[in-house]
């Protein structure tokens, strides 16, 4: 690991100073992503700004009726926050789906939005990859690109983000609360994370020294009917390959509106806006959910290993909407 | 660039001087001596190194020790209770949950920490109702609970029921 000197600001305005002043330093808040990063020599911050102890670790109630979580909240509590699991249920199997007991123990809100991809290249400091190191070409796009994006890609990355909470919160429209060298800003979550374009290295939209400090959950009425759904390689512990997060509102059998966030295949946890106005005041009936779903992919442009992503994302929307409209 | 740190390590305080880069893991093992937390992938995906972090289990190779000065940490070792075995130790030795035994302290640390968290009523992800008051730790909870805990020798067979006996007292 590359030296770097340790700092523990006072409050969250020392952090967002220090960082404004250095253009190497990063901060530190669970480290589950960051430390092994650095260990690779993936990242090698020349100060480590740890915020771990300087944002909310509390769930709160907003006078709207949402919630605001603290970017230290841990996963672990998130997932079992007893209001997240009636109000939010997405958020907290999207949790549950993710990592394992001990890493959503440590990993926090804020860090788990901005953990990076696990695209191997990227991983592989021996490789090309436009992300660790921009203009070096990607070795995915001719590569083993099973696990890569189908939507969204450019000619220079086609890595998926990784999060499974970020792909509930897009469903569930969280607002993101940032605090930076300009000020505090809130960000709409689905303009949070970005597309690779030919700026790969660049996650998300937020500038260097800005710093998560909560998220809200609005009070979306049908929230309640919400459901996270993982396909991975493995029952446990295993990155998905597709995963939907959904929340619908049936009446009558008719849909009234829905949400639709798509994760494991784009560079953002991938909003299905087109599925959605398909759907809405549609029957609500699996041929509506089969063809809302492949209006949303007819743009998927898949690579040599990953063409199944297509249909199986497919299926999978279909199926959670179909038990999403019975359960009503 | 060093920094000073104090750890209480099964209820003993140890101050040290350490590099900013020690892992919390390193610190425990090199430093301080205490060895039966494992260094097994040192990626946070085998287990092996799970501590009790302030009271929650946790990957003590992604920690670094500095972040965690002044933190309470519980290995294996010290789950013992005046030179008694804690009931999840003798569970995985009469069930004979290991065979290599590398695993085993992170095993049983992990195990100790979750049953803890299922007490709580935390759900997993195989819980079928997310609501549920009370977790009924049935196998397939174990495992999907324990998945953050790799055995290369695959003594799941006995792991899951030396757990499964703790669970049920």
């Amino acid at each position: 690991m590359r030296p770097y000197s340790y700092v523990r600001a006072q409050d969250v305005a020392g952090a967002v100073a220090t960082l404004a002043e250095a253009p190497n330093a990063a901060f530190l808040a669970g480290g589950t992503n960051l430390v092994d990063l650095m260990k690779l020599g993936i990242e090698t911050p020349d100060i480590l700004v740890d915020v771990r102890r300087l944002t909310s670790e509390r769930i709160e109630d907003l006078e709207d009726g949402g919630l605001r979580i603290g970017a230290a909240v841990p996963n672990s509590v998130l997932a079992a926050d007893r209001k997240v699991r009636t109000r939010y249920p997405a958020l907290s199997q999207a949790l549950l789906a993710g990592a394992s007991g001990q890493l959503r123990n440590v990993a926090t809100t804020g860090g788990n939005l901005l953990q990076r991809t696990r695209c191997v290249y990227f991983y592989d400091t021996t490789t090309p990859c436009n992300k660790r190191e921009p203009g070096s070409g990607c070795s995915a796009i001719e590569g083993h690109n099973k696990n890569h994006a189908v939507l969204g890609t450019s000619e220079h990355c086609v890595a998926t983000h990784p999060s499974d909470m970020a792909v509930a919160l897009v469903a569930l429209e969280a607002f993101v609360n940032v605090q930076g060298p300009g000020g505090e800003r809130r960000i709409p979550i689905e303009e949070l994370h970005r597309l690779p374009g030919d700026e790969p290295q660049r996650d998300t939209t937020l500038e260097h020294g800005e710093l998560i400090t909560s998220v809200d959950l609005p009070p979306l009425a049908f929230s309640s009917n919400s459901k996270y759904r993982k396909v991975r390689e493995r029952a446990s512990y295993a990155f998905a390959l597709v995963s939907v997060a959904a929340a619908l509102d049936v009446k009558d059998g008719v849909v009234r509106d829905v949400r639709i966030a798509l994760g494991g295949v784009a560079h953002k946890p991938w909003r299905a806006t087109n599925a959605e106005e398909a759907l809405r005041d549609e029957p609500a009936i699996r041929e509506n959910f089969r063809a809302a779903a492949d209006i949303e992919l007819e743009d998927a442009q898949p690579l040599r290993d990953n063409a199944f992503k297509v249909p199986l994302v497919r299926n999978v929307i279909t199926r959670t909407l179909l038990e999403l409209s019975e359960e009503r | 660039m060093d920094a000073e740190i104090i750890l209480k390590v099964d209820g003993t305080e140890y101050q040290f001087v350490a590099d900013t880069r020690t892992t919390l893991l390193d610190a425990l093992r090199e430093r301080l001596g205490k060895t039966s937390p494992k260094k097994g992938c040192d990626h946070g995906q085998c287990g092996a190194c799970t501590v009790l972090l302030d009271g929650k289990r946790a990957n003590s190779c992604l920690a670094l020790a500095a972040a965690y000065d002044g933190s309470e940490v519980v290995t294996a070792e010290g789950l013992a209770e005046n030179g008694d075995l804690h009931p999840m130790q003798r569970a995985f030795v009469e069930h004979d949950g290991y065979q290599c035994g590398y695993c085993t302290p992170g095993q049983i640390v992990s195990a100790v920490g979750m049953l803890e968290e299922a007490e709580a009523g935390w759900p997993s992800h195989v819980t079928e109702d997310l609501n549920v008051e009370e977790i009924i730790l049935d196998d397939g909870e174990i495992r999907e609970r324990m998945s953050g805990n790799l055995c290369r020798c695959a003594a799941y067979a006995n792991i899951v029921p030396a757990i499964r006996e703790v669970s049920g007292r």
